[in-house]
């Protein structure tokens, strides 16, 4: 009866804790990886850490990525659990994405426009063979350009009246971090869900409909990875000062639309967002995005893709995996009750017989 | 190239790929499943496509590489580069030169001939899919021919909007029997399709099928006697050579409104200037 002694497990939690230390460090004699390494080689699990996450700092996110053994949802808990401490000072003003430093910016719907079709460092044509070669120690990239000017494509497809046009609102966005999320949410509140959304989760949707579950005609109108400065306005001063860049990703996806009784045929908009360089997060976001719209374009909602409430309530894979993995926590007292029952309804059973 | 076979591709899973275009070949229009293999490019690249010309290529074809008509755009170069290097054939962009041709989203403007081979790059195989999600019920609307929801479908849009709305990916009937998806070529495209002297094969990677039109079959786009089909194109000459009948590209050259006009098919557009 060795799981009995075992109650009261203060020793084992101990136990169990320095065994995973020790395995996270993993053989001594190898040397340890340092945060900064993480930060600079690994700079893609970065982002998908800061993003989901909901926290822009790269230095702590490769420190929750070492943490984690690399396990990229418990190193975006640990941030969020760190994130949840810090104070709220300030809010930003909206960060101008069409002022980016874009060191990549391409357009799926337009073979050349002003400012170019820039692809910036991408995997997109690298051809997928694994490289048993020493890679070159200190590689240089070739003549990167200074950025340009690059107007957004859907501004030149806006000009014509063919793409419906974005509403400015004077209401002040929700903030889902600060209030409970409530159904109906509206775009601000889903755009904010879907930025630290799971990655997968998203990508599994969004791939959901392009094969027919809630199609939504999609074209990459837009992708720019960049810097963009955020600033601030200080109360004592009242105006504007630029307190330091974030590196974000922006796709604006163009959409059919067929048009309503209010409005002649269109293409519709699909957003995406989000921190760091991740091509897959902000262009499967924008196709989620445009896909929750459905209701409001009056297209049938027939889809998961297009119902805001399952995919807001799924979306966050700290809650999802809290509650998935929960189940491994002791059951045996509601397993008891099952038990009992289970046993009576045999008893009733096998008498009817 | 060395650790790699001749055009990547076991020889076992060519024979494999192999099989399955002649089956696909002995039923034009119906789609054949087929375990298709990772590629060494992501899915949506192409990868149906590049495991086709895999199969059928040979040390001395000669290959040609278009993505949306042309050449030179990323994604064709790239391919090209990928069978330049793993088959060592040669290549061309001259449409005439060439014994296969992939492509992507275009068929060249000049008639291909009996000696040649159009791959085509297929996201979607399955024409039926924006109107049964179910893979499972489709295949049956197949075994039975039962397509009267695709007219129903371009009949609604007729009813909304004066016309049917598909600009691409427009739907064809294979040999009168099989309802099929052309890839999303442009509707303008579609005629070039029918009694097409050169075997067209269709290959989906991702989605795990392949599907052909042998030559001289008919491809039939679908329509309604007082809708007729109807393939568009911009309403412009091409601003390098003149032509009037290709299909063209718009490129963007300023934010106040300006357009530029030019032939999606590079070769085409090449050789009328020359």
């Amino acid at each position: 009866m060795a799981y009995v002694a075992v109650k009261g497990g203060q020793e084992a939690i101990a136990a169990a804790h320095e065994w995973l230390a020790a395995e996270r460090r993993g053989d001594p004699a190898v040397p340890k990886v340092s945060t900064t390494q993480i930060e600079q080689q690994l700079g893609r699990a970065v982002d998908r850490v800061m993003a989901e996450g909901s926290l822009y700092d790269r230095e702590l996110a490769a420190r929750a990525i070492a943490q984690a053994q690399g396990d990229l949802i418990e190193a975006a808990f640990l941030l969020r659990a760190y994130r949840t401490t810090l104070p709220r000072l300030i809010g930003t003003e909206p960060v101008d994405t069409g002022a980016m430093q874009a060191r990549r910016r391409i357009s799926a719907i337009f073979k050349d426009m002003p400012g170019g079709q820039r692809l910036g460092p991408t995997t997109d044509y690298t051809h997928r063979l694994l490289n048993f070669d020493e890679e070159p120690t200190n590689p240089v990239a070739l003549n990167p350009k200074a950025p340009e000017a690059m107007p957004r494509v859907t501004d030149m497809l806006g000009a014509e009246a063919l793409l419906e046009p974005d509403t400015r609102t004077e209401t002040p966005p929700g903030d889902l971090t600060m209030d409970p999320l409530d159904f109906p949410a509206g775009r601000d509140l889903r755009l904010q869900a879907l930025a630290r959304g799971d990655e997968g989760f998203l990508l599994s949707l969004g791939y959901s409909t392009q094969r027919g579950y809630g199609h939504t005609h999609p074209f990459v109108g837009e992708l720019r990875v960049g810097e963009v400065a955020v600033s601030v306005i200080p109360p004592e001063l009242g105006f504007a000062i630029e307190i330091g860049d974030i590196t974000v990703t922006e796709c604006q996806m163009v959409n059919q639309f067929g048009g309503s009784k209010t409005a002649p045929p269109q293409f519709s908009r699909g957003y995406g967002l989000c921190f760091g360089h991740a091509d897959r997060r902000a262009i499967a976001m924008s196709l989620v995005d445009r896909s929750m719209r459905a209701a409001e374009l009056g297209e049938d909602v027939k889809a998961p893709a297009q119902d805001p409430e399952f995919v807001l309530s799924h979306c966050d894979n700290i809650e999802a995996t809290g509650f998935v993995e929960h189940l491994k926590l002791p059951h045996h007292v509601d397993f008891q009750s099952e038990l009992e029952t289970i046993r009576a309804m045999r008893k009733d059973a096998n008498a009817g017989l | 190239m060395q650790g790699y076979n001749f055009a990547y591709l076991d020889e076992q899973t060519k024979r494999m790929i192999r099989r399955a275009i002649l089956k696909a070949v002995a039923i034009p229009g119906h789609q054949i499943p087929f375990a298709s293999r990772e590629m060494p490019l992501p899915y949506g690249w192409g990868t149906g496509g590049i495991q086709v010309t895999a199969a059928i290529l040979g040390a001395d074809d000669v290959l040609k590489v278009i993505d949306q008509g042309a050449d030179d755009t990323t994604n064709a170069v790239s391919i090209r580069g990928f069978f330049a290097r793993t088959a060592g054939v040669r290549t061309t962009t001259k449409t005439a030169e060439a014994s296969v041709i992939q492509t992507r989203h275009r068929i060249p403007e000049e008639k291909l001939r009996e000696d040649q081979i159009i791959v085509y790059q297929v996201p979607m195989p399955e024409p039926l899919y924006k109107l049964e999600p179910s893979r499972a019920k489709a295949k049956r609307r197949h075994a039975l021919a039962e397509y009267g929801e695709m007219h129903v479908k371009l009949y609604e849009d007729i009813t909304r909007f004066g016309r049917v709305a598909v600009a691409y990916d427009h739907p064809v009937m294979v040999n009168e029997r099989y309802l099929m998806s052309p890839s999303p070529i442009p509707a303008y495209d579609n005629p070039k399709m029918d009694n097409m002297p050169a075997l067209q094969l269709f290959g989906a990677g991702r989605e795990k099928r392949i599907y052909a039109v042998p030559p001289y079959t008919t491809v039939r786009s679908l329509d309604f006697e007082d809708h007729p089909f109807h393939p568009g194109r911009a309403d412009q000459k091409c601003a390098l050579c003149g032509g009037e009948e290709s299909y063209l590209d718009e490129i963007v050259t300023d934010d106040k409104g300006g357009r530029m006009f030019a032939c999606s098919d590079t070769d085409y557009c090449a050789a009328r200037r020359a």
